[in-house]
């Protein structure tokens, strides 16, 4: 791949860089200090409120329950699962590099994550094993998410401090949701419509 | 379009007395920015450490503005190293230049874009549209106002003009023509209108080989791009294209990974009045086997090294776009958006415009900084502490310097001559028993009918207070 | 303690009462107030449009006029921000370094009314009688460049047969803003009118603030609108006692159309 107008945009780069080191000459600021703390374990009942705040449902289980909740969840409909998801899903169609029309076929989606956040009732999947690549928790209209509940941190900082930037991350905070009418919020866009969590333990 | 403002546009008091007169315009925006700020008030009202948040979100902004170039100088590097085409652009042109460069080269004639502000201030999809390439938005809001072939009036909600009669209204006319046409039962309830935009896009989103974003963040040290979206469509369009090119102001660094959790604290909260926005991807540069496989980060100056340069308004630069400044401004609750003529609209448009384009060259940039009543409601909700009322009046400041030297305007000698009768308490006595000063002031200025059609004036009193004061020595006798 | 009043250009000149309310109100309370003579306006005018060359004589002569004072009293948030907030830009751009601290140690000690009677005196009920129904508009200055908070309502309702009434959306700018008010006259108006609509909302007799801009914006609206309500500075009506007739700004009636 050859760099797109690399040799004609040079000057720009340098141009760009010659007028901010000018234009910053004078300027001096020192970062606010932060202390480093641990990532605190959240808490559960509050990260199961919060996430149905945002119109999710949310049902707390036992490790063996896991199963039949997910089946429950999906009700008949077909699902596409990750490698490494690590619970049996009768029916399910894997992931062997389904085209995004192929994702748009199926109806369901079920996935582990990375990370809740109690404060917000956001999840993150940082798209590792049992959570697959990015559009099979995108494309399907219902996501059913497994958290558990030794995954659960306080707050944001919390999560920041224990992900890894260098992976693709999506932070999940409700089904897709819209403000753009009205500025009323609305559920339902292009993102799956129902969110289903089932936090374990 | 090539600029942040908006081409032909007259100076803020006329656009807003157009605005001002349309009475469904000013009833759909009193009704939103009312909804939006008693669901801001709450969600930060839960945070006990709100201030603090806020100052240190101004304090890494403003320490990553200080040595920007160290931190571009590692996010190129960052961002190569993970399999990005870093490109540079000084303006507007070079900026669309690079995305339609990238474009040709995939030989397509339509792209798909996550809302951006850079994207619309550097007027993309015109330079698209010029090439032949379509540009499809694919925020509600951005639809609503690409569909109707209109201009956005807000930075969140660009559609906030509209209210859902009238997005019905603009889905029926006009989806037919762009693709999958509305559903003939389409009502005007927002979920079935959500819905219509849902069908609409899909396909467009199956297809896309080419997608295009801006970054609500760019995290230096690990070369990651943040954007923070509700619907999806964002996710769609940074997942679902082999290739992805996204649009990035230059101020939109944070130094390092650890610092981005104030903004993603501040910024939901702040912006559409929820704990946590519905969706927030991050990304760094490549990943095998997952989203775009080819990645391009435009980094685009057009007027931010000129902000930079400016110690006063250096902090507008700060700016996420949360918009609360809008939300709370009783400005722009009255007048909208469009009579900022400009994609950045209410009180940071009011002093980003004048920052990114200069001042004494436009007299509709000139207007932007007076189109405040300096109330303060802004800096009060602002997360990043933006003094927007202190760069307000230093630009005013600066829009009359550039404007000194030449035939002094009718309020120049105004302002001349009060500066001259204030020098002096003898002078001003003297201007009291002469006029009257404030009545005569204003009628000097030919100010009096703009004040007197709507407002009596108040008469002047027999006897200031000064000659009271001397008179009966402070009341004593 | 040396306390001398900043009477501001425009209640010297158009709204005097409020000035002698402040000098009846102090002194009842024990303060012997001065009231240098230098003083002309606190440059505000001048800086919030952008003239700030135009703005220095009047910063000058501010600092001449109160030098040595221990306090400075405003009855109003606007001109004691302007003092506080605006002076050192002012000096700055004179590039007089002397000025500059004269201003700095000044707007140390200027305070707005309420933030005298409170902070300095220590005092919120000040011994007032005032039985009418009003409700009070905080201006924008007061609470938010200078923070006065509820300083203001804490000493309305320490007033003897007062009946306060809680304006809707209290907070939201009148539309004044200075120069605001006339170059872009529309919206100041349309603001002005969405605050004189929750002002009559309330029934209220009296609509009183700290700042006399504001009240004979709002007041000329009210006025006009023929809404039957008058305006008075806080100042007024904290120097109201009973049998004495209260200062007020001039009644509807006595206004030409
Ligand atoms: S200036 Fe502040 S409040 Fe306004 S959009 Fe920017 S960050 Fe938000």
């Amino acid at each position: 791949m050859a760099a797109y107008g690399r040799g004609s945009l040079v000057s720009a780069r340098d141009e760009v860089l010659r007028r901010v080191r000018e234009a910053t000459a004078s300027a001096t600021a020192t970062p606010p200090a932060r202390e480093s703390r641990e990532p605190r374990p959240g808490d559960v009942d509050r990260f199961a409120e919060r996430v149905a705040d945002y119109k999710a449902v949310v049902e707390r289980c036992g490790p063996d329950e896991v199963e039949a909740r997910i089946a429950a969840a999906l009700d008949g409909a077909v699902a596409v699962v990750p490698d490494g998801l690590g619970y049996a899903v009768p029916g399910s169609v894997p992931d062997d590099g389904l085209s995004a029309t192929d994702l748009d076929g199926i109806d369901a989606v079920v996935t582990l994550a990375r990370v809740g956040v109690a404060e917000t009732g956001t999840i993150v999947l940082d798209h590792g094993p049992g959570q697959g690549r990015r559009a099979l928790s995108l494309v399907p209209d219902l996501h059913v998410c497994v958290v558990r509940a030794d995954q659960v941190v306080a707050d944001v900082p919390d999560a920041v401090a224990s992900l890894d930037p260098a992976r693709p991350l999506t932070w999940i905070s409700g089904p897709s949701a819209t403000s753009d009418i009205e500025l009323d919020r609305v559920e339902g866009v292009h993102g799956p419509r129902t969110l289903h969590v089932l936090v374990v333990g | 379009m090539t600029g942040a403002t908006f081409v032909g546009m007259p100076a803020f008091p006329e656009a807003a007395r157009a605005a001002l007169a349309d009475s469904q315009l000013r009833h759909n925006l009193a009704h939103a920015t009312g909804t939006i700020r008693g669901k801001r008030a709450r969600v930060v009202g839960e945070l006990d450490d709100w201030e603090e948040l806020r100052t240190r979100a101004a304090g890494v902004k403003d320490a990553a503005l200080a040595d920007l170039e160290t931190h571009l100088l590692t996010l190129e590097e960052r961002l190569t190293a993970a399999g990005a085409t870093v490109h540079w652009a000084r303006d507007a042109a070079e900026a669309s230049a690079v995305v339609a460069q990238v474009a040709r080269a995939h030989e397509v004639d339509e792209v798909v874009k996550v809302k951006s502000m850079a994207t619309v201030e550097i007027g993309l999809n015109e330079a698209l549209a010029a090439e032949g390439i379509a540009a499809w938005e694919t925020d509600l809001a951005e639809l609503i106002v690409q569909l109707g072939d209109d201009l956005p009036s807000h930075i969140l909600v660009p559609a906030i003009h509209r209210n859902r009669a009238e997005i019905r209204q603009i889905f029926v006319d006009k989806m037919a023509a762009a693709g999958r046409p509305a559903p003939d039962d389409l009502t005007e309830v927002p979920s079935e209108l959500a819905n219509a935009a849902r069908l609409h896009l899909r396909e467009k989103f199956l297809r896309a080989k080419v997608g295009v974003s801006g970054a609500n963040f760019a995290v230096a040290e690990t070369g990651t791009l943040v954007v923070v979206e509700s619907e999806g469509n964002g996710r769609m369009c940074l997942t679902l294209p082999e290739v992805l090119v996204s649009v990035v102001g230059i101020e939109k660094v944070v130094p390092t990974w650890a610092e981005l959790d104030t903004f993603l604290q501040v910024l939901p909260r702040s912006s559409t009045g929820e704990r946590m926005n519905p969706y927030t991807s991050t990304w760094s540069g490549v990943t095998p086997g997952d989203g775009p496989q080819e990645v391009h980060v435009v980094l685009v100056d057009n007027g931010r090294t000129r902000a930079l340069a400016d110690e006063v308004g250096r902090q507008a630069l700060r700016c996420i776009r949360c918009s609360a400044c809008l939300n709370v401004c009783p400005v722009y609750e009255r007048t909208g958006g469009h009579a900022y003529g400009s994609v950045y609209p209410g009180p940071i448009g009011a002093i980003l415009n004048p920052l990114l384009k200069g001042v004494g060259v436009d007299e509709q940039v000139d207007s932007l900084p007076y189109a405040s009543s300096l109330c303060g409601a802004c800096y009060e909700v602002c997360p990043v502490k933006i003094d927007i009322p202190s760069v307000l009046v230093d630009l005013r400041a600066q829009v009359v310097d550039a404007h000194r030297g030449g035939r002094p305007s009718v309020e120049a000698a105004a302002m001349k001559g009060a500066g001259q009768t204030f020098a002096s308490s003898r002078r001003l006595g003297l201007a009291q028993r002469l006029t009257g000063l404030g009545t005569g002031l204003a009628r000097r200025l030919g100010l009096a009918p703009a004040w007197s059609s709507a407002r009596d004036l108040p008469t002047a009193p027999p006897e200031s207070f000064r000659a009271w004061w001397r008179r009966t020595d402070g009341g004593r006798s | 303690m040396r306390v001398a009043l900043m009477v501001t250009c425009l209640g010297d000149t158009l709204f005097p009462e409020v000035g002698k309310a402040v000098v009846r109100l102090l002194s009842r309370l024990g303060v012997e107030v001065d009231f240098p003579e230098g003083q002309t306006c606190c440059g505000q005018p001048m800086v919030n449009s952008g003239y700030l060359d135009e703005a220095v004589p009047a910063v000058r002569a501010f600092a001449a006029a109160f030098e040595g004072y221990d306090a400075v009293v405003a009855p109003s948030g606007s001109c004691a921000g302007c003092a506080r907030h605006q002076h050192g830009l002012v000096a700055r751009r004179a590039d007089d370094p002397a000025l500059a601290e004269a201003v700095a140690t000044l707007g140390s000690r200027t305070y707005e009314l309420s933030e005298f009677l409170v902070d300095v005196l220590g005092v919120t009920d000040v011994g007032a009688s005032f039985p009418h129904s009003v409700t009070y508009h905080p201006t924008c200055h007061s609470l938010r460049m200078l923070g006065v908070g509820d300083r203001p309502l804490s000493l309305l309702r320490e007033v003897r047969g007062i009946d306060l009434r809680e304006l809707p959306g209290e907070a939201e700018c009148c539309g004044f803003g200075g120069t605001f008010a006339v170059k872009n006259a529309d919206t100041s108006v349309a603001m002005g009118a969405d605050k004189a609509r929750h002002v009559r909302e309330t029934g209220a007799e009296v609509l009183v603030a700290g700042d006399s801009s504001c009240l004979m914006h709002i007041g000329g609206l009210l006025r006009r609108q023929r809404g039957g309500v008058r305006t008075m500075h806080l100042a007024e009506v904290l120097a109201a006692t009973e049998g004495a007739s209260p200062g007020a700004s001039p009644e509807p009636d006595r206004l030409p159309a």
